[in-house]
């Protein structure tokens, strides 16, 4: 409590914001991508075409917005397409993707990790499974350093 | 290759003199332990105990025999060797945090240091009043300045900085030296020029090397990733992530090779030989054959099920049983490395033999032999 007011509201404020030092991001000009798009993703799951469904999901995901509600939104689509999967599916699903593919895979795995769902544990298990026997530590490690995250 | 222990205490750096029949290590402390080889045996005959904060970095110029030592105290001293004792000088680095690394340049009349204060003291001796003074590198660097590496032509120097960037400065002091000739990097080098920045490596960078002609540069970050800097092609950079854990330390053995390792206990070899041809090669260390003696069946089960596992044996499969901290040339020179050493967190010292595998050109088939 400030001695004079007995107020606490000085703990509310974030010192870290008024630190002339502070360390600000290398501001990226180009325009960011707005994610995959839901009503196309949801087409292909009703075919059945879960591989397309699959790749276009993890196409222009948004790494440089700050925008919650973008990421979001493209988090959940990409979750949709991962738990609608067939665990036989899976191994052939990473295997298109390429050394980048999987590391951004991994990012959305992790993301997935973060809000638990009934049955989505389970088959982010396994697909965590698979992305590691082909990203290996690293693509785990470049989910916790990467800066421009989904 | 062979190890040795110094005991239990993590190896935070080390450096070699001359002839490479003393280290000097320091065990994670804010003592530098100088030990000299006497048979097969390390035995130690100095200990340098004048910083008050851990040794981040140590280095040892050859020719003039002084060694350089920083540490978190925000000191940097300069020690020679006096009736065989070793003796400091203080230096005026004028740093307000932490110093974390250090290095002679090439003609060892300077030598950079780097630190938490976000810039690079570069540090000479001034003969009229005896003593040691800084200038400063400030320009960009907006975070810690975590390793450091000189050009062959003992002017440029490059920098990588835990704010995901790895940039090269002049370090060209008119005081000591006369004007250095343009190179592939820029031709204009006034002090504190910044000829090279790189785009957003992706994670703190750990270390940086200059190739032994200077004309690449090489560094590792922390997202497990490898990266080269070619200034004869337009200063382009290729990366090459690894699915490995991170690299901490990168080293070039010769013109194309390097080595590099980190927190996956062992040595890599990378190859570069031009933009987009940046390649993993192979795993440096020779996993122990590990000799299982006969185990009877029921201790076979009994394993499995306390242990889960029927592997007895509970040590990495390799030398070092901990992260390696630091590579150091030990015989040859940048451009033909024959043996280099590592240090680590599990207190050992190894020291690794480097062989370029011979090309041969021709092979003539049916005579069992390949006639070079």
């Amino acid at each position: 409590m400030a001695k004079n007011t007995l107020s606490s509201r000085f703990r509310k404020l974030d010192i870290d914001e008024f630190d002339e030092n502070k360390f600000v991001d290398d501001h990226d000009e180009a325009v960011d991508n707005q994610g995959p798009d839901g009503a196309e993703i949801d087409n292909l799951i009703r075919q059945g075409d879960m591989m397309t469904a699959f790749h276009i999901a993890l196409r222009n995901p948004p790494v440089i917005t700050k925008n919650p509600a973008i990421k979001e939104r493209a988090l959940a689509i990409v979750l949709r397409v991962l738990t609608s999967f067939k665990s036989s599916d899976i191994e052939p699903a990473v295997k298109s993707l390429d050394r980048s593919g999987v590391d951004l895979l991994m990012k959305y795995i992790y993301r997935g990790f973060e809000k638990p769902s009934d049955n989505s544990s389970a088959i982010l298990l396994q697909w965590h499974e698979k992305a590691f026997a082909v990203g290996g530590l690293g693509s785990i490690v470049r989910v916790l350093t990467a800066r421009k995250t989904v | 290759m062979s190890l040795y222990s110094f005991g239990l205490e993590p190896l935070s750096c080390h450096a070699w003199n001359k002839d490479r029949t003393q280290i000097a290590v320091s065990p994670n402390s804010s003592v530098v332990i100088i030990y000299e080889k006497k048979g097969n045996e390390w035995a130690k005959i100095h200990e340098l105990t004048e910083h008050s904060g851990r040794i981040t970095g140590i280095d040892w110029a050859p020719d003039s025999n002084r060694i350089v030592t920083c540490a978190s105290d925000r000191n940097a001293y300069v020690w020679t060797l006096k009736d065989k004792v070793w003796k400091p000088t203080l230096v005026l680095v004028r740093i307000n945090r932490a110093a974390t690394f250090v290095k002679w340049s090439p003609l060892e009349n300077k030598f950079a240091l780097g630190s938490g204060a976000r810039l690079i003291s570069v540090c000479y001796f001034e003969k009229e009043n005896d003593w040691w003074l800084s200038k400063h590198i400030k320009k960009s660097i907006r975070s810690t300045v975590m390793c450091l590496d000189w050009h062959p032509n003992n002017i440029l120097l490059a920098a990588g900085s835990s704010d995901f960037h790895c940039r090269i400065f002049s370090a060209y002091i008119k005081e000591i030296e006369d004007k250095p000739g343009p190179t592939a990097w820029g031709a204009k080098m006034p002090f504190g020029e910044m000829l090279l920045e790189t785009k957003d490596c992706g994670g703190w960078v750990h270390s940086v090397s200059f190739s032994p002609s200077g004309d690449h540069l090489a560094w590792v970050a922390h997202n497990s990733s490898i990266s080269v800097a070619d200034a004869t092609q337009g200063k382009e950079m290729t990366q090459l992530t690894t699915d490995r854990l991170p690299l901490v330390s990168v080293l070039y053995v010769s013109p194309t090779e390097m080595v590099a390792a980190g927190h996956d206990c062992c040595p890599f070899q990378f190859s570069y030989k031009g933009p987009g041809s940046l390649k993993f090669v192979k795993k440096l260390d020779i996993p122990k054959q590990t000799s299982r003696g006969s185990m009877s069946a029921m201790q076979h089960f009994r394993n499995l099920d306390k242990k889960a596992t029927d592997d007895e044996s509970n040590e990495l499969g390799c030398l070092h049983q901990n992260s390696i901290t630091q590579l150091c040339i030990v015989s040859g020179t940048k451009a033909h490395v024959d043996k280099y050493s590592s240090v680590g967190l599990d207190g050992a010292m190894v020291l690794w033999d480097f062989k370029v595998l011979p090309t041969y050109t021709t092979y003539t088939k049916g005579c069992g032999h390949p006639v070079k």
